[in-house]
């Protein structure tokens, strides 16, 4: 972090530098814009300036090619402005497809984020340079927003629903995590620290934390396993009963494209899961009854991810009920 | 002969001018009115866009017949307004007096029967807050909808309220004979204003009783 | 201060006001609380406006000095997140929407017009009763330990979490809204129906227009707020979920409704001051505006467009890529008429006869800082950098250099420019030049750090901040104290002049326009006779003119 006083902030994403070259396009157009107002202002006040009680300077109603040009002018420019800032959103916006997956939940006031593999961090990120990283994020309480400065980034986070967002940083460091959103009393506490590592480093610190607050747990797809186990969604959503089949099945339906009774289908992404645990009737599949009791209330947020950390997990059964129904 | 008010304010340089400025300034209003009610009307189409069956089942346990009649009875009200009006332009002061008591007759009525709908949803549970139970999987969803009703139906009752009131000054102001086929804009404008307010019913009855009925 | 000053303005040797006039016609506080004078109304929004900026301004104070240093030191933290809301809500809803249409909107349209009085007297008085009764609300919930859910009131903290009177400010913004919409339904109607013969709608003065403009948002956006505020406040009474997800409910829903009304807010602020402006610069240059229908139109295009760019506050609130799109194009698209406005004003200087009187002092100053507020604006626009400054102080920065800069510097120049029509007094000219130059540069060092604060990274509304931010919230705290001093001598020098300051003519700055061609001050019908319009605004032009 820089405790030393600067006039910009450092560059420590793919995107950093990006949004700093559009920054400067408009800092130098404002610039020049500015400059000649105020310099136009300044000589045509001194030159005109009234010389006698009695002058009357004579009428000027306008000229149609000054305002047609300082109409279209400003227009293109505003133009050029647009679309290069839509871009860079929508670069933001779509994070690669080798993306680590990372939950990040905003409660008042502190951050807690889990890495797939297990670590759970509080008010820290660790992140290894050069990878790309997704966040995917909620909030348990009122609306926060995730901004890491040196990345350029920022993403609000919203109860009921998840709010993605992508980095990939480039630069090893520590770098300011500040809470965007004011979200209550310690909103200005809710701050944190974004370390990025050499990727071996960082492998390291996944294994043993290297002395940092972070704590290593189960990896949230295995605490998703045994959730799933506990709140029984394999009975329905595990082997048929007597050949009919209760609820749809989980295998590989991350990122599928699902059909809904209403005809309409939705793919099968991180809020259409959370949505189908604690609002089953909101989106029906096709072809099955409506007989999905809701969770809400009984599984918290993090649950929620574990549950869908679980789903998406590469090589997951979903038939694990097999046996362990008939124990049930 | 009834003795009409002098009625040109000093701001107004001729009776055209004043009683121009009098209609663009009622319908200005009620622009206002249009977007204050549309403020509820976005809310509640974005939700019913979310969630269509618990809204339709929500809606199922809306008195259909108590509605209608209340629907029959607003436009019955409008169409004693309108007569009044017409009996306010003609100068005849007793069927001005017995239109506007027939309209706020049918506005209490209308109030009564709001008031009878509002009771049975308050024994059936349904009034969204703490005492709100409702089975089924769908209970946010239909407290959801019941907000909507009774913010919907309750801001437009208080708007039935406001214009009673209007109407009762003006059935005073009426008897005293203070209106002739000369000066008549007070009524004029209620009467717009009376419209305008069964018009947002108009509204609000099918978009909340007719989910889903054929 | 002597009266060589105005003497050169002069049209009578030794001018006196009119034996009887609107100030004077009676005397008594119920002759004021129960006028129906447009004049006397506006002063009675002078007065409550002046008095809600203070202690606005006492609030900012506090602010800038918690911030000087990194530590929250000064309050604790819900001290200050109630200091930055009262601050916000006071400013923005009891003095800056209603500042130049409320006094000056007020005092003038009719006498713009030929009118003897707007067309709803007595509805202009109850809009300012709402404005009192709303601003008492308001009051209430300070005194009683304020609010701190920021201005913007989001869900679910608001509806759910905040433990401050939030139902009492809700109820009092939502009573002072109806304030806007009568006054906005006034001008509407008297504009419509009451303009004196002959004066058609290119021959109006752009502050007409402007105000036109302005009334239109000020009827169509305001009934929005205010069933949104019933919302929040149904609520946060009942528990029912409309914006609380735990009860099935979409708090972005909230940030819809709320900035459908907020942004266009923004420009019920900026409009007037914007023609104010053309009539400074058209006064003290002596000279027609350049290209008026442009600058009118403008005026309308902003209004229009101002209503359907409101997303651009809400670009990573999960709102839809594709909506950010829409909104991004149209909100550059809005800047583009306050663009031809800029240059509009700057061309009426060419070859005219300029004069350095305060109004135009202020005018100048509007120029350069709406110039920077509103090319900031254009950053937020743009989709990708908004992602890193939303939500930081560049966004504070743009919006004091707009409202402050912009609006507040216009307000006062107007102040400056009408004081003679409303209490035929002259100002001080020496003092008011010295507070005009004081304000400008209290305002730059208050706010021009801030963009950089905004940049590095500095969230707003935090109460302590990491100590790299240090230097740049003491230069801008520094500025603060400066430009609080600046506001505190006019403040002093007009409440002296109302005793001792130079009696004032009819048209000191000898100026076009209706309002300036009876006494000072006006009697209070305004003109014995309906006038008739027979040239176009801003007819300044010698005797034999060839128009180019």
């Amino acid at each position: 972090m820089q405790p030393e006083f600067a006039l910009f902030p450092e560059k420590a994403s793919t995107l950093a530098a990006r949004v700093d070259a559009l920054y400067y396009f408009l800092i130098a157009v404002s610039g020049f814009f500015a400059t000649l107002i105020f310099l136009l202002v300044i000589y045509f006040a001194v030159k005109y300036r009234r010389r006698s009680a009695t002058e009357q300077p004579q009428p000027i109603e306008g000229d149609l090619r000054l305002e047609l040009l300082w109409t279209i002018l400003p227009f293109g420019l505003a133009m050029i402005m647009f679309g290069w800032g839509a871009n860079l959103y929508f670069s933001a916006s779509r994070a690669p497809s080798d993306a680590l997956n990372l939950y990040v939940v905003g409660k008042q006031w502190m951050w807690k984020i889990q890495h797939p593999e297990g670590r759970r961090e509080i008010n820290e990120l660790h992140v290894p340079v050069g990878q790309p990283v997704k966040l995917t994020m909620t909030s348990e309480d009122v609306i926060h927003s995730f901004f890491i400065p040196a990345f350029r980034m920022k993403m609000d986070v919203v109860p009921g629903r998840y709010t993605t967002t992508w980095f990939e940083a480039t630069k090893a460091g520590e770098y300011h995590l500040f809470c965007a959103e004011y979200c209550g009393t310690k909103h200005s506490q809710m701050i944190g620290r974004i370390v990025v590592m050499e990727p071996v480093q960082y492998e390291q610190w996944l294994k043993n934390g290297n002395g940092t607050a972070s704590m290593l747990g189960e990896a949230p797809e295995v605490a998703g396993a045994r959730l799933f186990q506990e709140q029984r969604c394999v009975t329905c959503h595990g082997a048929d009963v007597g050949g009919v089949k209760l609820g749809p099945s989980l295998i590989g339906l991350f990122g599928k494209t699902v059909q809904l009774q209403s005809g309409e289908s939705v793919t099968a992404d991180e809020g259409y899961i959370r949505e189908s645990i604690l609002n089953p009737m909101a989106k029906l599949v096709a072809g099955y009854q409506p007989i999905m009791p809701t969770y809400q209330g009984q599984i918290d947020e993090e649950g929620l991810l574990q549950l869908i950390a679980y789903i998406r997990s590469p090589g997951k059964t979903a038939e694990p009920a097999g046996e362990t129904r008939a124990e049930q | 002969m009834s003795e009409s008010h002098a009625a040109l304010a000093h701001q107004f340089d001729d009776p055209q001018q004043q009683a121009e400025a009098v209609t663009l300034g009622i319908w200005a209003f009620l622009i206002t009115e249009v977007l204050f009610f549309g403020g509820l009307f976005t809310g509640y189409a974005g939700y019913r866009a979310n969630y269509p069956q618990a809204f339709a089942e929500a809606s199922h346990h809306l008195d259909i017949l108590l509605g209608g009649i209340n629907t029959m009875v607003l436009i019955s009200s409008s169409l004693t307004m309108a007569l009044a009006v017409h009996a306010a332009q003609s100068g005849k002061r007793q069927a001005l007096v017995a239109f506007l008591l027939a309209t706020i007759f049918l506005g209490v009525v209308f109030l009564g029967i709001k008031v009878i709908e509002y009771g049975h949803k308050f024994e059936d549970h349904l009034v969204p807050g703490r005492a709100f139970t409702f089975p089924g999987p769908h209970a946010q969803q239909v407290q959801l909808f019941f907000s909507f009703y009774f913010a919907m139906t309750g801001m437009h009752a208080l708007h039935m309220i406001i214009g009673i009131a209007i109407l009762s000054v003006l059935v005073v102001r009426a008897w005293r004979n203070r209106f002739s086929a000369a000066y008549y804009a007070p009524v004029e404008v209620t009467g717009v204003y009376w419209h305008f307010v069964d018009i947002v019913w108009i509204f609000l009855f099918p978009l909340l009783y007719l989910i889903g009925r054929h | 201060m002597s009266t060589a000053a105005i003497e050169a303005h002069d049209d009578f040797p030794t001018p006196t006001a009119p034996r009887e006039h609107y100030l004077n016609v009676n005397y008594g506080v119920k002759s004021w609380l129960l006028t129906t004078d447009h004049k006397r109304i506006a002063l009675l929004y002078l007065t409550s406006i002046t008095l809600f900026f203070f202690l606005g301004g006492f609030f900012a104070v506090l602010i800038r000095l918690e911030l000087m240093t990194p530590a929250g030191d000064l309050v604790q933290s819900e001290t200050y997140n109630k200091l930055f809301t009262m601050h916000g809500l006071i400013m923005i809803f009891f003095f800056l929407i209603p500042s130049i249409p409320a006094v000056l909107g007020n005092f003038l349209v009719p006498m713009m017009i030929g009118a003897r009085d707007l067309a709803f007297p007595r509805l202009n008085l109850l809009s300012w009763y709402i404005y009192v009764l709303g601003g008492l609300f308001t009051l209430c919930a300070a005194v009683f330990g304020g609010v701190d859910t920021g201005w913007t009131f989001y869900t679910p903290y608001s509806t759910t979490y905040a433990n401050s009177n939030v139902m009492l400010t809700a109820v009092g913004v939502f009573i002072t809204g109806f304030s806007s919409i009568l006054t906005g339904l006034n001008f509407i109607v008297t504009i419509h129906t009451m303009r004196a013969p002959g004066l058609t709608w290119f021959r109006l003065p752009l502050f007409i227009w402007a105000h036109y403009a302005t009334s239109l948002i000020m009827i169509l956006g305001t009934p929005v707020l205010a069933i949104t505020l019933v919302l929040v406040a149904l609520e946060r009474g009942l528990h029912i979920g409309i914006f609380d997800p735990a009860l099935g409910g979409d708090p972005v829903l909230f940030q819809h409704l709320f900035w459908f009304y907020s942004h266009p807010a923004v420009y019920i602020m900026i409009l007037p001051a914007m023609d104010v402006i053309s009539e400074l610069i058209t006064c003290f240059s002596r000279k027609r505006v350049f290209g008026y229908s442009f600058i009118a139109f403008s005026s309308v295009a902003i209004a229009v467009l101002g209503f359907f760019v409101w997303g651009h506050h809400m670009f990573v609130s999960s709102q839809s890529v594709y909506a950010g799109l829409v909104f991004s194009i149209l909100s550059f698209l809005v800047a583009i008429p306050s663009a031809i406005k800029v240059f509009n004003w700057t061309a009426t200087l060419y070859k005219g006869s300029v004069s350095y009187e305060t109004p135009m002092l202020y005018a100048f100053g509007f120029i350069g800082l709406f110039t920077i507020g509103g090319l900031t604006g254009l950053f937020l626009a743009s989709l990708g950098l908004d992602v890193h400054v939303h939500g930081t102080y560049f966004v504070v920065a743009h919006f004091h250099y707009i409202m402050v800069g912009g609006a507040i510097m216009a307000y006062l120049g107007g102040v400056h420019f009408w004081w003679p029509k409303m209490t035929g007094r002259m100002y001080p000219e020496g003092w008011a030049r010295l507070g005009a130059l004081i304000i400008f540069i209290g305002f730059n060092l208050t706010f021009f750090p801030q963009f950089i604060l905004g940049y590095l990274g500095m969230p707003r509304r935090y109460h302590m901040y990491p100590p790299e931010f240090q230097i740049l919230n003491v230069l801008s705290s520094a500025g603060a104290s400066i430009l609080g001093l600046g506001y505190l001598i006019p403040m002093v020098y007009f409440l002296w002049s109302l005793r001792y300051g130079a009696v004032a003519s009819a048209n000191p700055w000898q100026a076009k326009g209706l309002e300036w061609q009876t006494p000072s001050p006006r009697p209070t019908g305004n003109f014995p006779e309906t006038p008739i319009g027979t040239e176009e605004a801003y007819n300044y032009a010698p005797q034999e003119a060839e128009v180019v």
